[in-house]
């Protein structure tokens, strides 16, 4: 199981280098249009080929693996800074919070996560902010789920009761005491969490309705290369490939630490 | 049973409420008029303020929610502002579709998990095991709408032995339009198998590892039969309650491959509707997919004690 930890770190390594290799230098605007060259094939000058507008898939797909991880970063603190005060809540204080928020989270989890996203997008309109929004509340109620029920088991801990005695109040109980420990799972959710926001990004632009258009993304590249099958299938594959490269390097890492913080369900 | 049964239904009726709720909220929290902004700038202020009365949106909000939930009771579901069709009427018309290949790829996803994940459970870090887990774990990194687009680039453009484009109903081309379905059903069975194989393998391992599975083997019993009789049954059940969510999920539209085969299913009318801003049919198709997810997971719950009667008794 070494090459899985091994692949997980060298996948994602490659993405932040990759990244960060495109703030200082790219092989080509990716957004000029140059009519000149649209459509050819991979070669020495484009090494990925070029789109339907002449643009190099190449530097597209390295903006756009920096579009999708920003996008992705911002979802997943959103949603886990959200989560965990809310679960947090919930676990911790009980009652008539907890039944509300639990009730309130069964209704969200209802929805399919991509359609309610969608949904939310028709009213804020297409932008990156309405991606961000709208995947965050989508991943909102399974971020309450489970910091909850690491909240549920932590409450019950001789130092909870402690800090009880002691006289803190329970905000500081919450704050000192339950969420430190609630915090490996958190890291565990957060690393999946962001495959899965790096997914559903690439759907909603796949379907049109993500980032908009020239801004080049993985998912909007795969749905402007459909047209183009026929004669033109390796715009069909680089931007897939970058998705299926950066999910597998995140899962093996989420698979690592989730081994690494709760050895039994690692196996 | 009876009162687990009856316990189940009620528990469900909160959730269907604050669902109902929240698709009413939604169309309210439009920015602007929904009335100026379902007819388009350049609508006349007579059609807006005819629309906003047909909406019955000059009444206070409370009484808009029951009015609008007493409409939805009676199965309507509002007109399309794009078509002027029932939204009731063009969303059964496209389920059909999407419950097909959906059904039939989540039972083929089903079957072909429990078979693998209960093998890599019994040959556990062995070759064979390291290969499903592995086969498992590239599937989930891949999106099941690029793999579409590579079986269709394989089977469609380059072997020319399945359609690219195009989709006619089997009421319409007979059996011969099953060709249509073939890639669509097979790319999103491929999806689901990974997340499912990788479930059931991890309480096959917990299964495998009780008491009454080396006592099973201590009697003398071949592998088969402890693999069949003693470790599916135990091992089933966390299985089926992810084929139950995945299938709630799958069936409110699987609008990207929906999208890639070009099938005109119930996703696809959603992201349609979205693109055109028609919202009651955003509206409905929210609401249909959510009901439906409710009630197949209220169906998976009852359907648990037959694999695990403990539940029952809790």
């Amino acid at each position: 199981m070494r090459v899985n930890v091994a692949l997980g770190y060298g996948l994602t390594g490659l993405l932040i280098a990759v990244i960060l290799l495109g703030f200082v230098w790219l092989p080509y605007d990716p957004i000029a249009i140059d009519l000149d060259h649209t459509l050819a094939r991979p070669s020495l000058s484009h090494w990925l080929g070029t789109d339907e507008f002449g643009r190099d898939v190449a530097a597209r797909a390295m903006l756009g693996a920096r579009i999708s991880v920003l996008i992705a970063l911002q979802t997943v603190a959103l949603a886990i800074a959200l989560g965990t005060a809310l679960g947090v809540l919930g676990g911790f204080v009980r009652g008539w919070t907890d039944r509300l928020l639990m009730t309130a989270s069964d209704a969200i989890l209802a929805f399919p996560g991509i359609l309610l996203a969608l949904a939310m997008i028709a009213v804020l309109g297409p932008s990156r902010h309405s991606i961000v929004i709208a995947l965050a509340i989508a991943y909102l109620p399974s971020t309450i789920r489970i910091v909850r029920s690491a909240v549920l088991s932590i409450r019950e801990r001789e130092y909870v009761e402690a800090s009880r005695v002691a006289g803190d109040g329970a905000l500081y109980t919450m704050w000192r005491h339950v969420l430190p420990n609630a915090t490996p799972p958190i890291i565990v959710l957060a690393t999946s969490m962001f495959g899965w926001v790096v997914l559903s990004e690439s759907a909603l632009s796949f379907l049109g309705v993500g980032v908009p258009p020239p801004e080049p993304t993985w998912g909007n590249m795969l749905s402007s290369a459909r047209p183009y099958m026929h004669g033109a299938a390796y715009l069909s594959i680089a931007p897939g490939l970058c998705i299926v490269a950066t999910l597998l390097g995140i899962n093996m890492l989420g698979d690592a630490l989730r081994d690494r913080f709760d050895p039994r369900a690692g196996r | 049973m009876i009162r687990y049964i009856l316990r189940r239904f009620l528990l469900a009726v909160p959730t269907l409420l604050l669902v109902a709720l929240a698709v009413f909220a939604l169309v309210r929290m439009i920015p602007g008029d929904p009335a100026q902004v379902m007819l388009g700038e350049g609508a006349d202020a007579a059609a807006i303020a005819a629309l906003r009365g047909e909406l019955g949106l000059d009444e206070p909000l409370p009484v808009q929610f029951v009015a609008w939930l007493g409409n939805v009771a009676a199965g309507d579901l509002g007109t399309s502002i794009v078509t002027s069709q029932p939204v009731g009427a063009l969303i059964l018309s496209r389920f059909a579709l999407t419950a097909t290949v959906v059904l039939t790829s989540v039972a083929f996803a089903t079957l072909i998990a429990v078979a693998l994940g209960l093998l890599a459970a019994w040959r556990r870090n062995r070759r064979l095991d390291w290969t499903i887990s592995g086969a498992a774990s590239l599937v989930l990194a891949v999106p099941s709408f690029w793999l579409g687009l590579i079986l269709l680039l394989v089977f469609g453009v380059e072997l020319h032995w399945l359609p690219v484009v195009g989709y006619v109903s089997v009421g319409e081309g007979g059996l011969a339009a099953l060709v249509f379905l073939v890639l669509p059903i097979v790319t999103l069975t491929i999806s689901e198998t990974g997340v499912l194989t990788r479930m059931m393998r991890s309480s096959a391992i917990d299964v495998l590892g009780y008491d009454y599975v080396t006592h099973a083997r201590a009697k003398g019993l071949s592998e088969g039969v402890v693999l069949r009789r003693h470790v599916f049954p135990n091992a089933f059940a966390p299985t089926l309650t992810l084929v139950g969510l995945t299938l709630g999920h799958l069936l409110g539209g699987v609008a990207v491959i929906e999208t890639v085969f070009t099938l005109p299913g119930l996703g696809r009318l959603m992201v349609n509707a979205v693109l055109s801003r028609d919202y009651p049919v955003i509206q409905g198709c929210l609401l249909f997919t959510a009901v439906i997810y409710v009630l197949v997971n209220l169906t998976v719950d009852l359907l648990y004690p037959l694999f695990d009667p403990r539940v029952t008794a809790e």
